[in-house]
């Protein structure tokens, strides 16, 4: 592979996995926090409302495995493509 | 040893330890200064980033807005911690591994142009100056409550600490300064909330406790506390009164206003490596969501505890509120800070505390006797008075003093830092001088922090009297201006000098005029009816990012190519290392 293409590859491979934790995001903190929160409240999460937890607690925890998820697997990638710094 | 000694005692301490950490971290060059040698490993610059995050706001109103607002406030708790999701998979890693200074020096290589240099200056400037003049009203607020003395003196104490180590030490004495910062204030929040969490559920994880049932009761926490607030009129602590729209519209904006301010940016600039930048992000938010996840447990117990205290009987009960005669000790003092105030209305001697705004429940108080609310609560005393009502040792009390002063302090240096590097490294040594020897531009640096610290320190004594406002606009600023330059930098090496100029022109003119429409210029107009698609001035700056991002699109498509070192530029930023 030509470093021209590896970079790209390497490129590729980032704004796949990126778009794919970014969607978790988008969904964890809109869709679930704040559009379908009525909807999930009706369903009790130990002593909370589902949909309050997520929007108050859940949410959070969610952010921290992914950013964790991301550097993880970018450092594979980096060996990957032996950019690793 | 009384709470007064006490406080002094354990602020007095913490200061001594700041002191002697920026001797020992002191800056001999302009890298340590701008970005601390690049030489702090991941962990502690998490801690560092928590503690330049977690501001005087975080610390004492977040929990106080959680106990009034309940399910409205996750704007804030998802808004100011989604966007280290932004900050960790967009932008931190690409900017360390650009490897300079300062935010705007990016914005003006990137777009290979002074003008853009200027600009983002400019909004570095407006967005870190809005922002400090909070902190250091914080600062002074803390040591007239706690210490008994004078706004003004406190905040004279409180500047002369960040003169101290924010102008010997610059990046480098304020990293370690703020790894210290991050401990207290993180300690002097935690004992409190694991008592009280004990005091009223038996569980000590507040995050837990928020979920759990009442100590020796069948109810959980929250599904009582909904029980008594909606008894008073009020809405239910796990529903909202915000629109969707808005809630959207405000999450958006403070997540990304969060991923751009410059002073959270450059945090990320001081590892040593572009993979250490995203395992920083992580610790970073790590730090953070120990505070904000803890946040909603002590505003949901807080609130509880003060109903219970105000209305230890039935609603509507004649001797359900408490008789003004009784009232706790603690209730004099935050009395007389002017957090709490009484005014007796239907002059029955009881203290009245239930939601007077609200028309359906109007009939009921009527019947009762009473003639509307007679208690304010000021949403600060929810952590700043919180010990003393669950009576919490002398100590913890101390502590939280010392908490507060943490948050103010560390917030307030690292935005400094960035008003002075901008001025000397990208107006001096960037523009005005170019020639300067780096000792010089380290004077020049020094120089400018310590300005910074004044004009800070004037707007904290003689605040204008929108502060509250703007702290809330820096993030609307930063989302609708340096975010998508910054963004479009990196993942679009089409964008050119002339889309990134005018995109980051339109996104603010178009914020801080809609901000300024209907926050200084028509208060009476500012509600639902008159907001643009239902978005209030606070979610306001997502509309300006989107704006910002269309404008920079369409002009550089119809404008020249960015050059082709540019485009090289772009290509080496996104490896880690060339091959």
């Amino acid at each position: 592979m030509s470093s021209k293409e590896n970079r790209e590859a390497y490129w590729k491979a980032n704004l796949k996995l990126m778009g794919l934790l970014l969607s978790i995001w988008f969904i964890v903190s809109y869709v679930l926090g704040i559009v379908l929160v009525d909807q999930l409240n009706t369903i009790q999460f130990g002593g909370f409302k589902l949909g309050f937890w997520i929007a108050q607690q859940g949410s959070m925890y969610v952010y921290l495995i992914l950013i964790f998820v991301y550097a993880k697997k970018m450092n594979t990638l980096d060996k990957k493509y032996g950019v690793e710094d | 040893m009384d709470l007064k000694t006490l406080t002094i005692v354990v602020v007095v301490a913490s200061f001594i330890l700041y002191i002697a950490i920026a001797i020992w971290a002191k800056a001999r060059s302009t890298g340590d200064f701008y970005v601390a040698g690049k030489g702090v490993h991941p962990i502690a610059n998490g801690m560092a980033t928590a503690a330049d995050w977690m501001s005087a706001a975080s610390f004492i109103s977040l929990a106080g807005i959680i106990s009034f607002a309940g399910y409205d406030s996750s704007v804030y708790l998802m808004g100011w911690t989604g966007g280290y999701v932004l900050l960790a998979l967009l932008l931190a890693p690409y900017l360390r591994k650009f490897g300079k200074f300062t935010v705007p020096e990016f914005i003006g290589d990137r777009y290979y142009s002074k003008t853009a240099k200027v600009v983002a200056v400019i909004c570095l400037i407006i967005i870190s100056f809005t922002y400090v003049a909070g902190q250091m009203r914080g600062v002074g607020i803390v040591f007239s409550r706690f210490l008994e003395v004078e706004i003004l003196t406190g905040l004279i104490i409180g500047m002369g600490i960040v003169f101290f180590y924010a102008v010997l030490g610059g990046m480098k004495g304020i990293t370690y300064t703020q790894v210290a910062q991050y401990c207290v204030l993180i300690f002097a929040y935690m004992v409190p909330a694991i008592f009280i969490s004990v005091q009223i559920t038996g569980n000590p994880i507040p995050q837990l406790a928020f979920g759990s049932n009442l100590a020796g009761q069948d109810i959980s926490l929250l599904a009582k506390l909904d029980e008594i607030v909606t008894m008073l009129g009020f809405n239910a602590f796990t529903a909202g009164s915000k629109s969707t729209t808005d809630l959207l519209f405000i999450t958006a904006a403070l997540m990304v206003g969060t991923a751009g301010l410059p002073h959270v940016i450059v945090r990320f600039f001081t590892v040593p490596k572009v993979s250490d930048a995203r395992k920083s992000a992580g610790w970073a938010l790590l730090f953070i969501a120990i505070l904000y996840t803890t946040a909603p447990a002590v505003g949901s117990l807080a609130r509880l505890n003060l109903i219970n205290t105000i209305q230890p009987g039935e609603v509507g009960a004649v001797d359900g509120n408490l008789k003004y005669s009784d009232k706790p000790s603690w209730f004099a003092t935050w009395e007389k800070t002017g957090l709490l105030t009484f005014d007796d209305k239907n002059g029955d001697g009881r203290i009245q505390y239930y939601n007077d705004k609200n028309e359906s429940f109007k009939a009921k108080a009527d019947s009762y006797g009473w003639k509307g609310n007679e208690l304010k609560v000021d949403r600060d005393i929810m952590v700043l008075a919180n010990p003393e009502i669950a009576q919490l040792p002398n100590w913890v009390i101390a502590l939280i003093a010392a908490g507060g002063i943490a948050a103010a302090l560390s917030t307030a240096a690292g935005l400094l830092l960035v008003i002075s590097s901008s001025i000397s490294h990208d107006l001096v040594k960037g523009i005005i001088a170019p020639e300067i020897s780096e000792k010089k531009e380290l004077f020049i640096g020094r120089v400018s922090a310590a300005v910074a610290i004044l004009i800070a320190g004037y707007l904290g004594a003689n605040p204008p009297g929108f502060v509250a406002q703007v702290v809330a606009l820096a993030f609307g600023l930063a989302a609708s201006s340096l975010f998508p330059a910054i963004l479009l930098g990196i993942f679009n090496k089409r964008v050119n000098k002339t889309g990134a100029v005018a995109g980051m022109i339109v996104g603010i003119v178009f914020t801080l005029s809609y901000i300024i429409y209907f926050k200084f210029m028509h208060l009476e107009l500012n509600n639902a009816d008159n907001w643009w698609f239902g978005i209030s001035p606070e979610g306001i700056g997502s509309l300006g990012m989107i704006f910002n991002f269309v404008v920079a699109l369409v002009v550089s498509k119809v404008t020249e190519e960015p050059p082709q070192e540019i485009q090289d530029l772009v290509e080496s930023i996104r490896i880690p290392k060339e091959v």
